[in-house]
Order: C-alpha cells, then sequence, then structure tokens
C-alpha cells in the first residue's frame, strides 16, 4: 500500500513543514517514506510544493503523476493539481485564500477556512497543520494521534512553544474535515 | 544506529565527515548548496577545514594542493560547476592524488535550470577534462546509497589514487528519505600520511607531485600505468543491482533517479503480467558491460531509460553488440519521467517483443 | 701535524635548498638568481624541511627540479589556490608560490586576489618580466605598453590591449595583504634588496601576518632579443619607471621589527 500526498502553496505557507511532519511520523511509524520539495529560486512568496511518499513497501520513483492525495493552499495550487488527484482521492483546499470551487465530482473535495481557523487559533502560521488535519481525517494512512506525536518528536527547538497550538490547529481541521462529511 | 529522515545533500556531506574528510572546499551552486551548507557548520566544529572557494576553478584546485598533503579532501558541485572543474580533475588525474567529488546533476547545456538531470554523463563517465584518465564514476538512486557511496569512495579514491565521483541529480540531493550514517572515523594521523604526500623533506628525499612528463615516452609509460590501473579497477569496481530479471523478456537499464522511477514501472508492468526486469548500474566507470551482455544473452529487448538525451545509452549498446534491439527513453531539460511513462514505453516493447 | 698543510676555506657553495642539477634557462636569465635567493633564505631560516613549494606553469614549470625540498606542481595560474588547499591543511608548515606574469596577473588572476583577500599565509615569489617566456615571447599582462612582442608585433596597442597590470598595487590595497613589495633583480645591489624582501615575507608567513608577493622585476634577453647585459639594463630603464619599486604595504609588525 501506497499513499501519495503533494501539498503545495506559496513559500512561507508552511507547505514543506507540513510535508516533512508527515515524512517523519511515517518513519516513526515504521514506514517507508520520501519527501521530494520543489527547490526554485523562490523563498518567500514564491510556489513551494512537495511530494510525500508514505508506503508499507520500499518506494521506487519520489514523484507521482495522480497523488493520492493534495492540499492546496492557493489558487495557483488548485489550477495545477486539481486535475491531477486520483479518481476517488482527496483534494483540500485552503478556501481562506482560494475563492473558486473545485469542479472535481469523482473526487472528495474539503474546503476549510484554514487562515480563519488558524487566526482563532491565535497564530495565521498555524494554517498548513489545520489543513494536514482536515486531509488526515479523509485518508487512511497516519491517525491525527500518530501525526501529534510526530510534532512532538521533530518541531523545530525555537517554535516548541508553539506545540499545543499546532496539535490544537491538527485537531480542529480533522473536527472541520468531518464535520462535512456529515449530510447537510 | 536509528534511522533518521535525512536530506541527500545533507546525508552525503556528513557521510563524508564521518569518512575522516579532512577539509572541503567549494562554491555555493543549486542544488547541492545545502552540502556545502552543512559542512561549513559540521566542519570547523570538528576543528577540520572549510573554505568556500572564490570559484570552482580555485575549489578543485584547493582540492588538489590538500590531496596532495595526504588527507581526506572533497569538494561538491552542480553541472556548472562541475564544468569548471575539469581542469582541476584533469591535473588530479595526471598526479594520482586521490579524491572524492559530488557532482548533483541539473538541467543543461549552459545556465539550464536547477531541476534534477542526468545530463552530466559523457563529462564525468567519458573524460570531460583533456588527456587519457577516467573517472571511478559511482551513481546512488537513494539518500542511504549516496550516504554508503560517498564514505566508501574515499577508501576507493585512495586504493587507486584515483578520482571517484558521486554522480546524483538535483532529486537525490534535495529529497528526504529515512537513513543511517555510518560511524564516525577520526581524521588520518600526520604520521600515517600516505608515502607519496608531501609532508616536508624532513630526513628523506623531496617528494614532487606534478602531472608534467615533458618528454612523450615517458608520458606514454605513465599513460600505460593509468591504464594498468583502470583494468583493475575494472575488474573490481563493478557495481550494480538487478530486480526481476530471472525471467525477464524485456530488461530495462537505467541508473540513479531513472533507475529507482524505472523499478516503479516495473513492478507495474509485472502486475499486468509483463516480464520485464531492471538492470541498474551503480558503478557507471567501471561499467557493467559483461553484466549487461549477459542480459542481452536472454531477454528479446532493452529500454535504456536516461533523464538525458541517451549518454549512458551508447555504453549498453557497447555491451549489447547488436545482440537485441536497444530502445530508449529519455526526458530533458530538467524533466523527471513519471512511472507511468516509463509503463507505458514497456506495453510498447512489449507488444513488439511478442508480436 | 705537518707545517705545510694548505688550509682550505669554503667561501661560496650551494645552498642546501637547491639541488645539483643544471637548471634548463636560458642563458642570462635572473630565474637562477630569483631560485637562489630563495633558497638560501629557506636555508637560513632552517625551513628546507618544512617548506613545500608550488610550481606554476610557465619557464619555471620545473622549478621543483632545482629546489631541494617538497614541491607540486600547479595548473596554469591556479598555484595560489593549490597553495591555499595545502596550508589549509598543514598551518605549521611553509608554503610557497613561484609564479610568472602570465601564470599570476592573467590566467590566475582571480586566484591571486582571492588569496591575498583571504590573506592566506603563503609568500608568492612573482616573476615579472613583461612577457611570456615558455610560449616564445607572446604579449603578458605586464607587457609595458609600445613594447613588441610576437603577439603583439607592432608593440602593445594600449588603445586595443589596454595598460599593463600593477599587481603590487593592486594587492596592496586588500586588508588580507600583509607584505606586498616590488624588487629588482638587474643589479648586485637590488638583488641584495630582493634577498632582504623574501626573508621579510617568509618572516611575514611564519608569523602568522597575512597574504606575502615578493615582485621581482626580472629579463627574458631571449624573448627581449637582447644580449643578457643590455637586458638588464632595459629592466631599469623601462620596466621599473613603470613598476616603481618600493613596498606597497608592509605589516606593522614587520616594519617594527626591521627598525629595531
Amino acid at each position: 500500500m501506497q499513499t501519495e500526498i503533494i501539498i503545495s502553496g506559496f513559500g512561507g505557507q508552511g507547505a514543506l513543514f507540513a510535508g516533512q511532519l508527515l515524512a517523519y511520523t511515517g518513519l516513526d511509524n515504521g514506514m517507508h517514506v520520501t519527501w521530494f520539495p520543489s527547490y526554485g529560486p523562490e523563498m518567500r512568496g514564491g510556489t513551494a510544493h512537495c511530494v510525500v511518499i508514505i508506503s508499507d513497501d520500499e518506494i521506487g520513483a519520489p514523484i507521482v503523476k495522480n497523488p493520492a492525495a493534495v492540499i492546496v493552499m492557493n489558487i495557483p495550487s488548485l489550477d495545477k493539481y486539481e486535475s491531477l488527484v486520483r479518481q476517488g482521492g482527496v483534494l483540500v483546499v485552503n478556501s481562506s485564500l482560494v475563492d473558486r470551487n473545485p469542479k472535481r465530482d469523482d473526487i472528495q473535495v474539503v474546503l476549510i477556512p484554514a487562515n480563519e481557523i488558524a487566526e482563532e487559533l491565535g497564530n495565521q502560521r498555524l494554517a498548513n497543520l489545520v489543513l494536514l488535519g482536515a486531509l488526515l481525517e479523509r485518508l487512511d494512512v497516519l491517525s491525527i494521534e500518530q501525526v501529534g506525536e510526530g510534532l512532538k518528536g521533530h518541531i523545530p527547538a525555537h517554535r516548541r512553544n508553539l506545540l499545543e497550538a499546532n496539535i490544537e490547529a491538527l485537531i480542529r481541521g480533522a473536527e472541520l474535515s468531518k464535520e462535512q462529511l456529515e449530510p447537510a | 544506529m536509528a534511522k533518521e529522515l535525512l536530506k541527500g545533500n545533507v546525508a552525503f556531506a556528513e557521510a563524508a565527515v564521518r569518512a575522516g574528510c579532512e577539509a572541503y572546499y567549494g562554491y555555493p551552486i543549486t542544488p547541492q548548496t545545502e552540502a556545502l551548507e552543512h559542512m561549513a557548520k559540521r566542519m570547523p566544529e570538528l576543528g577540520r577545514v572549510f573554505l568556500q572557494a572564490e570559484s570552482e576553478v580555485a575549489a578543485i584546485n584547493m582540492v588538489y594542493g590538500a590531496a596532495c598533503a595526504g588527507v581526506r579532501v572533497m569538494s561538491s558541485s552542480s553541472s556548472p560547476g562541475v564544468s569548471l572543474m575539469m581542469e582541476g580533475l584533469s591535473y588530479i588525474a595526471g598526479s594520482e592524488v586521490p579524491v572524492v567529488l559530488v557532482d548533483i546533476m541539473r538541467g543543461g547545456p549552459g545556465l539550464g535550470n536547477i531541476a534534477p538531470s542526468q545530463g552530466d554523463y559523457n563529462q564525468i563517465v567519458k573524460g570531460g577534462g583533456h588527456g587519457d584518465y577516467r573517472i571511478i564514476t559511482l551513481a546512488p538512486a537513494t539518500i542511504q546509497e549516496i550516504i554508503d557511496l560517498t564514505y566508501e569512495a574515499f577508501d576507493i579514491a585512495e586504493k587507486y589514487r584515483a578520482i571517484v565521483v558521486i554522480l546524483a541529480d538535483g532529486s537525490i540531493g534535495q529529497m528526504m528519505e529515512p537513513a543511517e550514517l555510518p560511524p564516525m572515523q577520526e581524521v588520518r594521523k600526520r604520521e600515517d600520511r600516505a608515502e607519496w604526500s608531501l609532508t616536508g623533506a624532513k630526513g628523506r628525499d623531496p617528494r614532487v607531485i606534478t602531472s608534467i612528463y615533458i618528454d612523450p615516452a615517458e608520458e606514454e609509460v605513465f599513460n600505460l600505468h593509468l591504464v594498468e590501473k583502470q583494468k583493475k579497477i575494472e575488474a573490481n569496481e563493478v557495481r550494480f543491482s538487478s530486480l526481476l530479471l530471472e525471467d525477464a523478456e524485456i530488461a530495462i537499464v537505467a541508473y540513479g533517479t531513472a533507475g529507482r522511477i524505472a523499478q516503479s514501472s516495473v513492478k507495474q508492468a509485472r502486475d499486468e503480467g509483463i516480464k520485464v526486469g531492471l538492470l541498474r548500474p551503480i558503478s557507471l566507470y567501471p561499467f557493467p558491460y559483461d553484466e549487461i551482455g549477459k542480459v542481452a544473452d536472454q531477454v528479446k529487448r532493452i529500454l535504456v531509460v536516461e533523464m538525458s538525451g541517451g549518454q549512458m545509452l551508447d555504453d549498453v549498446r557497447l555491451a549489447v553488440n547488436g545482440k537485441v534491439p536497444v530502445d530508449f527513453y529519455g526526458r530533458m531539460g530538467g524533466m523527471v519521467p513519471l512511472p507511468d511513462e516509463v509503463f507505458e514505453q514497456i506495453q510498447e516493447l512489449n507488444q513488439k517483443a511478442n508480436a | 701535524m705537518t707545517d705545510k698543510k694548505m688550509v682550505e676555506a669554503l667561501i661560496f657553495s650551494k645552498p642546501e635548498s637547491l639541488t645539483d642539477v643544471p637548471t634548463h634557462y636560458c642563458p642570462g636569465c635572473t630565474h637562477g638568481v630569483a631560485h637562489r635567493l630563495i633558497a638560501e633564505t629557506i636555508d637560513e631560516m632552517g625551513m628546507r624541511e618544512n617548506t613545500v613549494g608550488v610550481a606554476p606553469v610557465g619557464c619555471s614549470v620545473f622549478a621543483y627540479n632545482y629546489f631541494n625540498m617538497d614541491f607540486a606542481e600547479a595548473a596554469h595560474g591556479r598555484a595560489p589556490a593549490m597553495a591555499t588547499g595545502f596550508k589549509r591543511v598543514n598551518p605549521d608548515m611553509n608554503v610557497f608560490t613561484y609564479q610568472g606574469d602570465g601564470d599570476l596577473a592573467s590566467i590566475g588572476a582571480a586566484e591571486i586576489l582571492h588569496a591575498a583577500g583571504r590573506g592566506e599565509m603563503i609568500t608568492v615569489i612573482f616573476i615579472n618580466n613583461a612577457i611570456y617566456g615558455m610560449t616564445g615571447g607572446q604579449m603578458a599582462p605586464t607587457t609595458l605598453p609600445g613594447q613588441k612582442t610576437t603577439s603583439s608585433p607592432l608593440g602593445r596597442d594600449i588603445e586595443s590591449h589596454g595598460f599593463p597590470l600593477k599587481m603590487c598595487e593592486i594587492l596592496s590595497q586588500l586588508d588580507g595583504s600583509a607584505y606586498i613589495v616590488r624588487r629588482s633583480l638587474h643589479d648586485p645591489a637590488n638583488i641584495r634588496k630582493a634577498k632582504k624582501a623574501i626573508r621579510q615575507a617568509f618572516e611575514v608567513q611564519r608569523q602568522g601576518l597575512g597574504f606575502s608577493m615578493v615582485e621581482l622585476l626580472s629579463n627574458c634577453p631571449t624573448n627581449w632579443k637582447m644580449t643578457a647585459e643590455d637586458s638588464l639594463e632595459w629592466i631599469e630603464e623601462n620596466m621599473i619607471p613603470y613598476f616603481p619599486l618600493g613596498d606597497f604595504k608592509v605589516h606593522p609588525a614587520i616594519a617594527k621589527s626591521k627598525k629595531g
């Protein structure tokens, strides 16, 4: 079983870190993982994305054409990846920054106003983990609890004061994602 | 030791540190810069030498100077930077001092781009610099492999007094994967430096390290010596990995990142019942000619996959020697072939093979 | 003891730092003088067994045959980089490069500039004879305006070829340089001054004060197409006015010891 996840946004939105967190957690739980970033010359404000593959078997290609899941954190990312999500896959959209709805009806679409929720939680920069929580709720790869543990182990020392808030962000994202599953 | 999630550039730099590398000279260039940055932090911490040179030209000549001292020394760069090092590499080969270099290849020619590519095969494997010499070239496909090969590269370089290049592409430099680092070796003690190294002519005759043989007859003797050395390298240092070749009717030959992509495609094709296998050369010089020749005796067709216009392809053709058709699929310019694309090629070949 | 024994006194000998090998240099060339000054100085400082030299590409490409010490042969212009790489892993050794004008000021301009800028603890002996000797007399970066060479047959035209590079003047501007002087080898008095400068340069390295370079104005009777004697006069009359002799930078620690 192999799961490919792409996380894409502007540089500085935390797409690369959210992907690394998944990779670390996968490793901590005895799985094979790869984390493959875009590494363009842009540092802040440019596009940044990463491909994370989590597998119970050795991983060949570190890239993929049709990922099982994609988190898009801005409009260019939605434009690029909407059509590529594998049939039956998951597309998590940061609706705070994306003002159009995805057109696909053969995938699960989750719309999360991640920036607003992050602000409610007290820090704009938590948006990435709100979205990650929303994805994990829909994807049978790693649990919120496992990723929470991963966060404890791998959050950079200078961000350790934000650990609780990060875990809260994961949980909030997962809750919202679950709510959207309930029939209206 | 437990596995850690490591970025390729950091992983090979740390592997070099642990191999007892005493000096690193380099110049920033994407996509290998994290290696230079790691060394900038690590080497002074350990009381070893890190120096950012004014250019790759200077960097490789600094490496040359330190190698003359008999210490373990390395540099790393990416394609355009490695082009600038060709002069120095030729001198190093002509002086027979051991040196390790990592080339994290990117799209070209010219400034090209910073995306992953395998366009430097000819430059590294076939020479690049002037004169008759070969570079032992090792091509990792995973982070663990770039660690292991870099660690061992210093031993191999010293064994043959030759250059070892680790030839990888930007994706291996940039990606993260779980891997285990080797144990730390201390740097060589001064009194243990090789008997040819320049240590000061104290109580002995002076030593000279040079690549000049002004008399053509002497130069030829030296050239022949290098040829003899190459024969030993060719006999001892061939490395490759193979996957599902036993019953294969189609064989893919691909190295590095193209090799691991092909691995995914092979599994995909096997699920469809196509008898395909993979031979992944790990040493590009010496090239696994005999092993590919044997595969050619067994399969109906061979597909070469590269992130280039077909550079290793020539070597595969030499190995196959016309026994079976050799097809090629390549992506260039920093484009990485997707497993699906290679899978389609396999399907097409399977039809041809069984037509 | 017999009463009529002849007394033999050694008044002149080959420095230990030179090998007993006839050089390949042209008759009248000052390379031999420069070699001897370096060798005598290294002998006097007792550093032969702790010295590594880096030879250039140019007429002195075989310098390592004449110096009785460990030597490495660099690519054209790269001696300062090679010496840097070596010195950094052997900070306690005495490391010098021996470079001509084409090697140092043309193809190796970047390497010399940055070695000086970094304050590398190496000593550079720069032989400036305003011409490419080994390749047969082409224009060098230090060829004088109007000077005829095989690649400037009508004389160096500054409109087309620009101006000679004055390396001491350039390198002395860098904070990393500690001792930058220009001397000449055209007569005994100047040769003695040159030797003192070489001593100071090695002293600067020994004390870890920074980068040191001694530029030696030298001749090339063969490619200048003159007798050896005329070539020495030519240095005095033509080179010195363009490349003035003097101390361009002397580290205070050395300047002080000079007085005392």
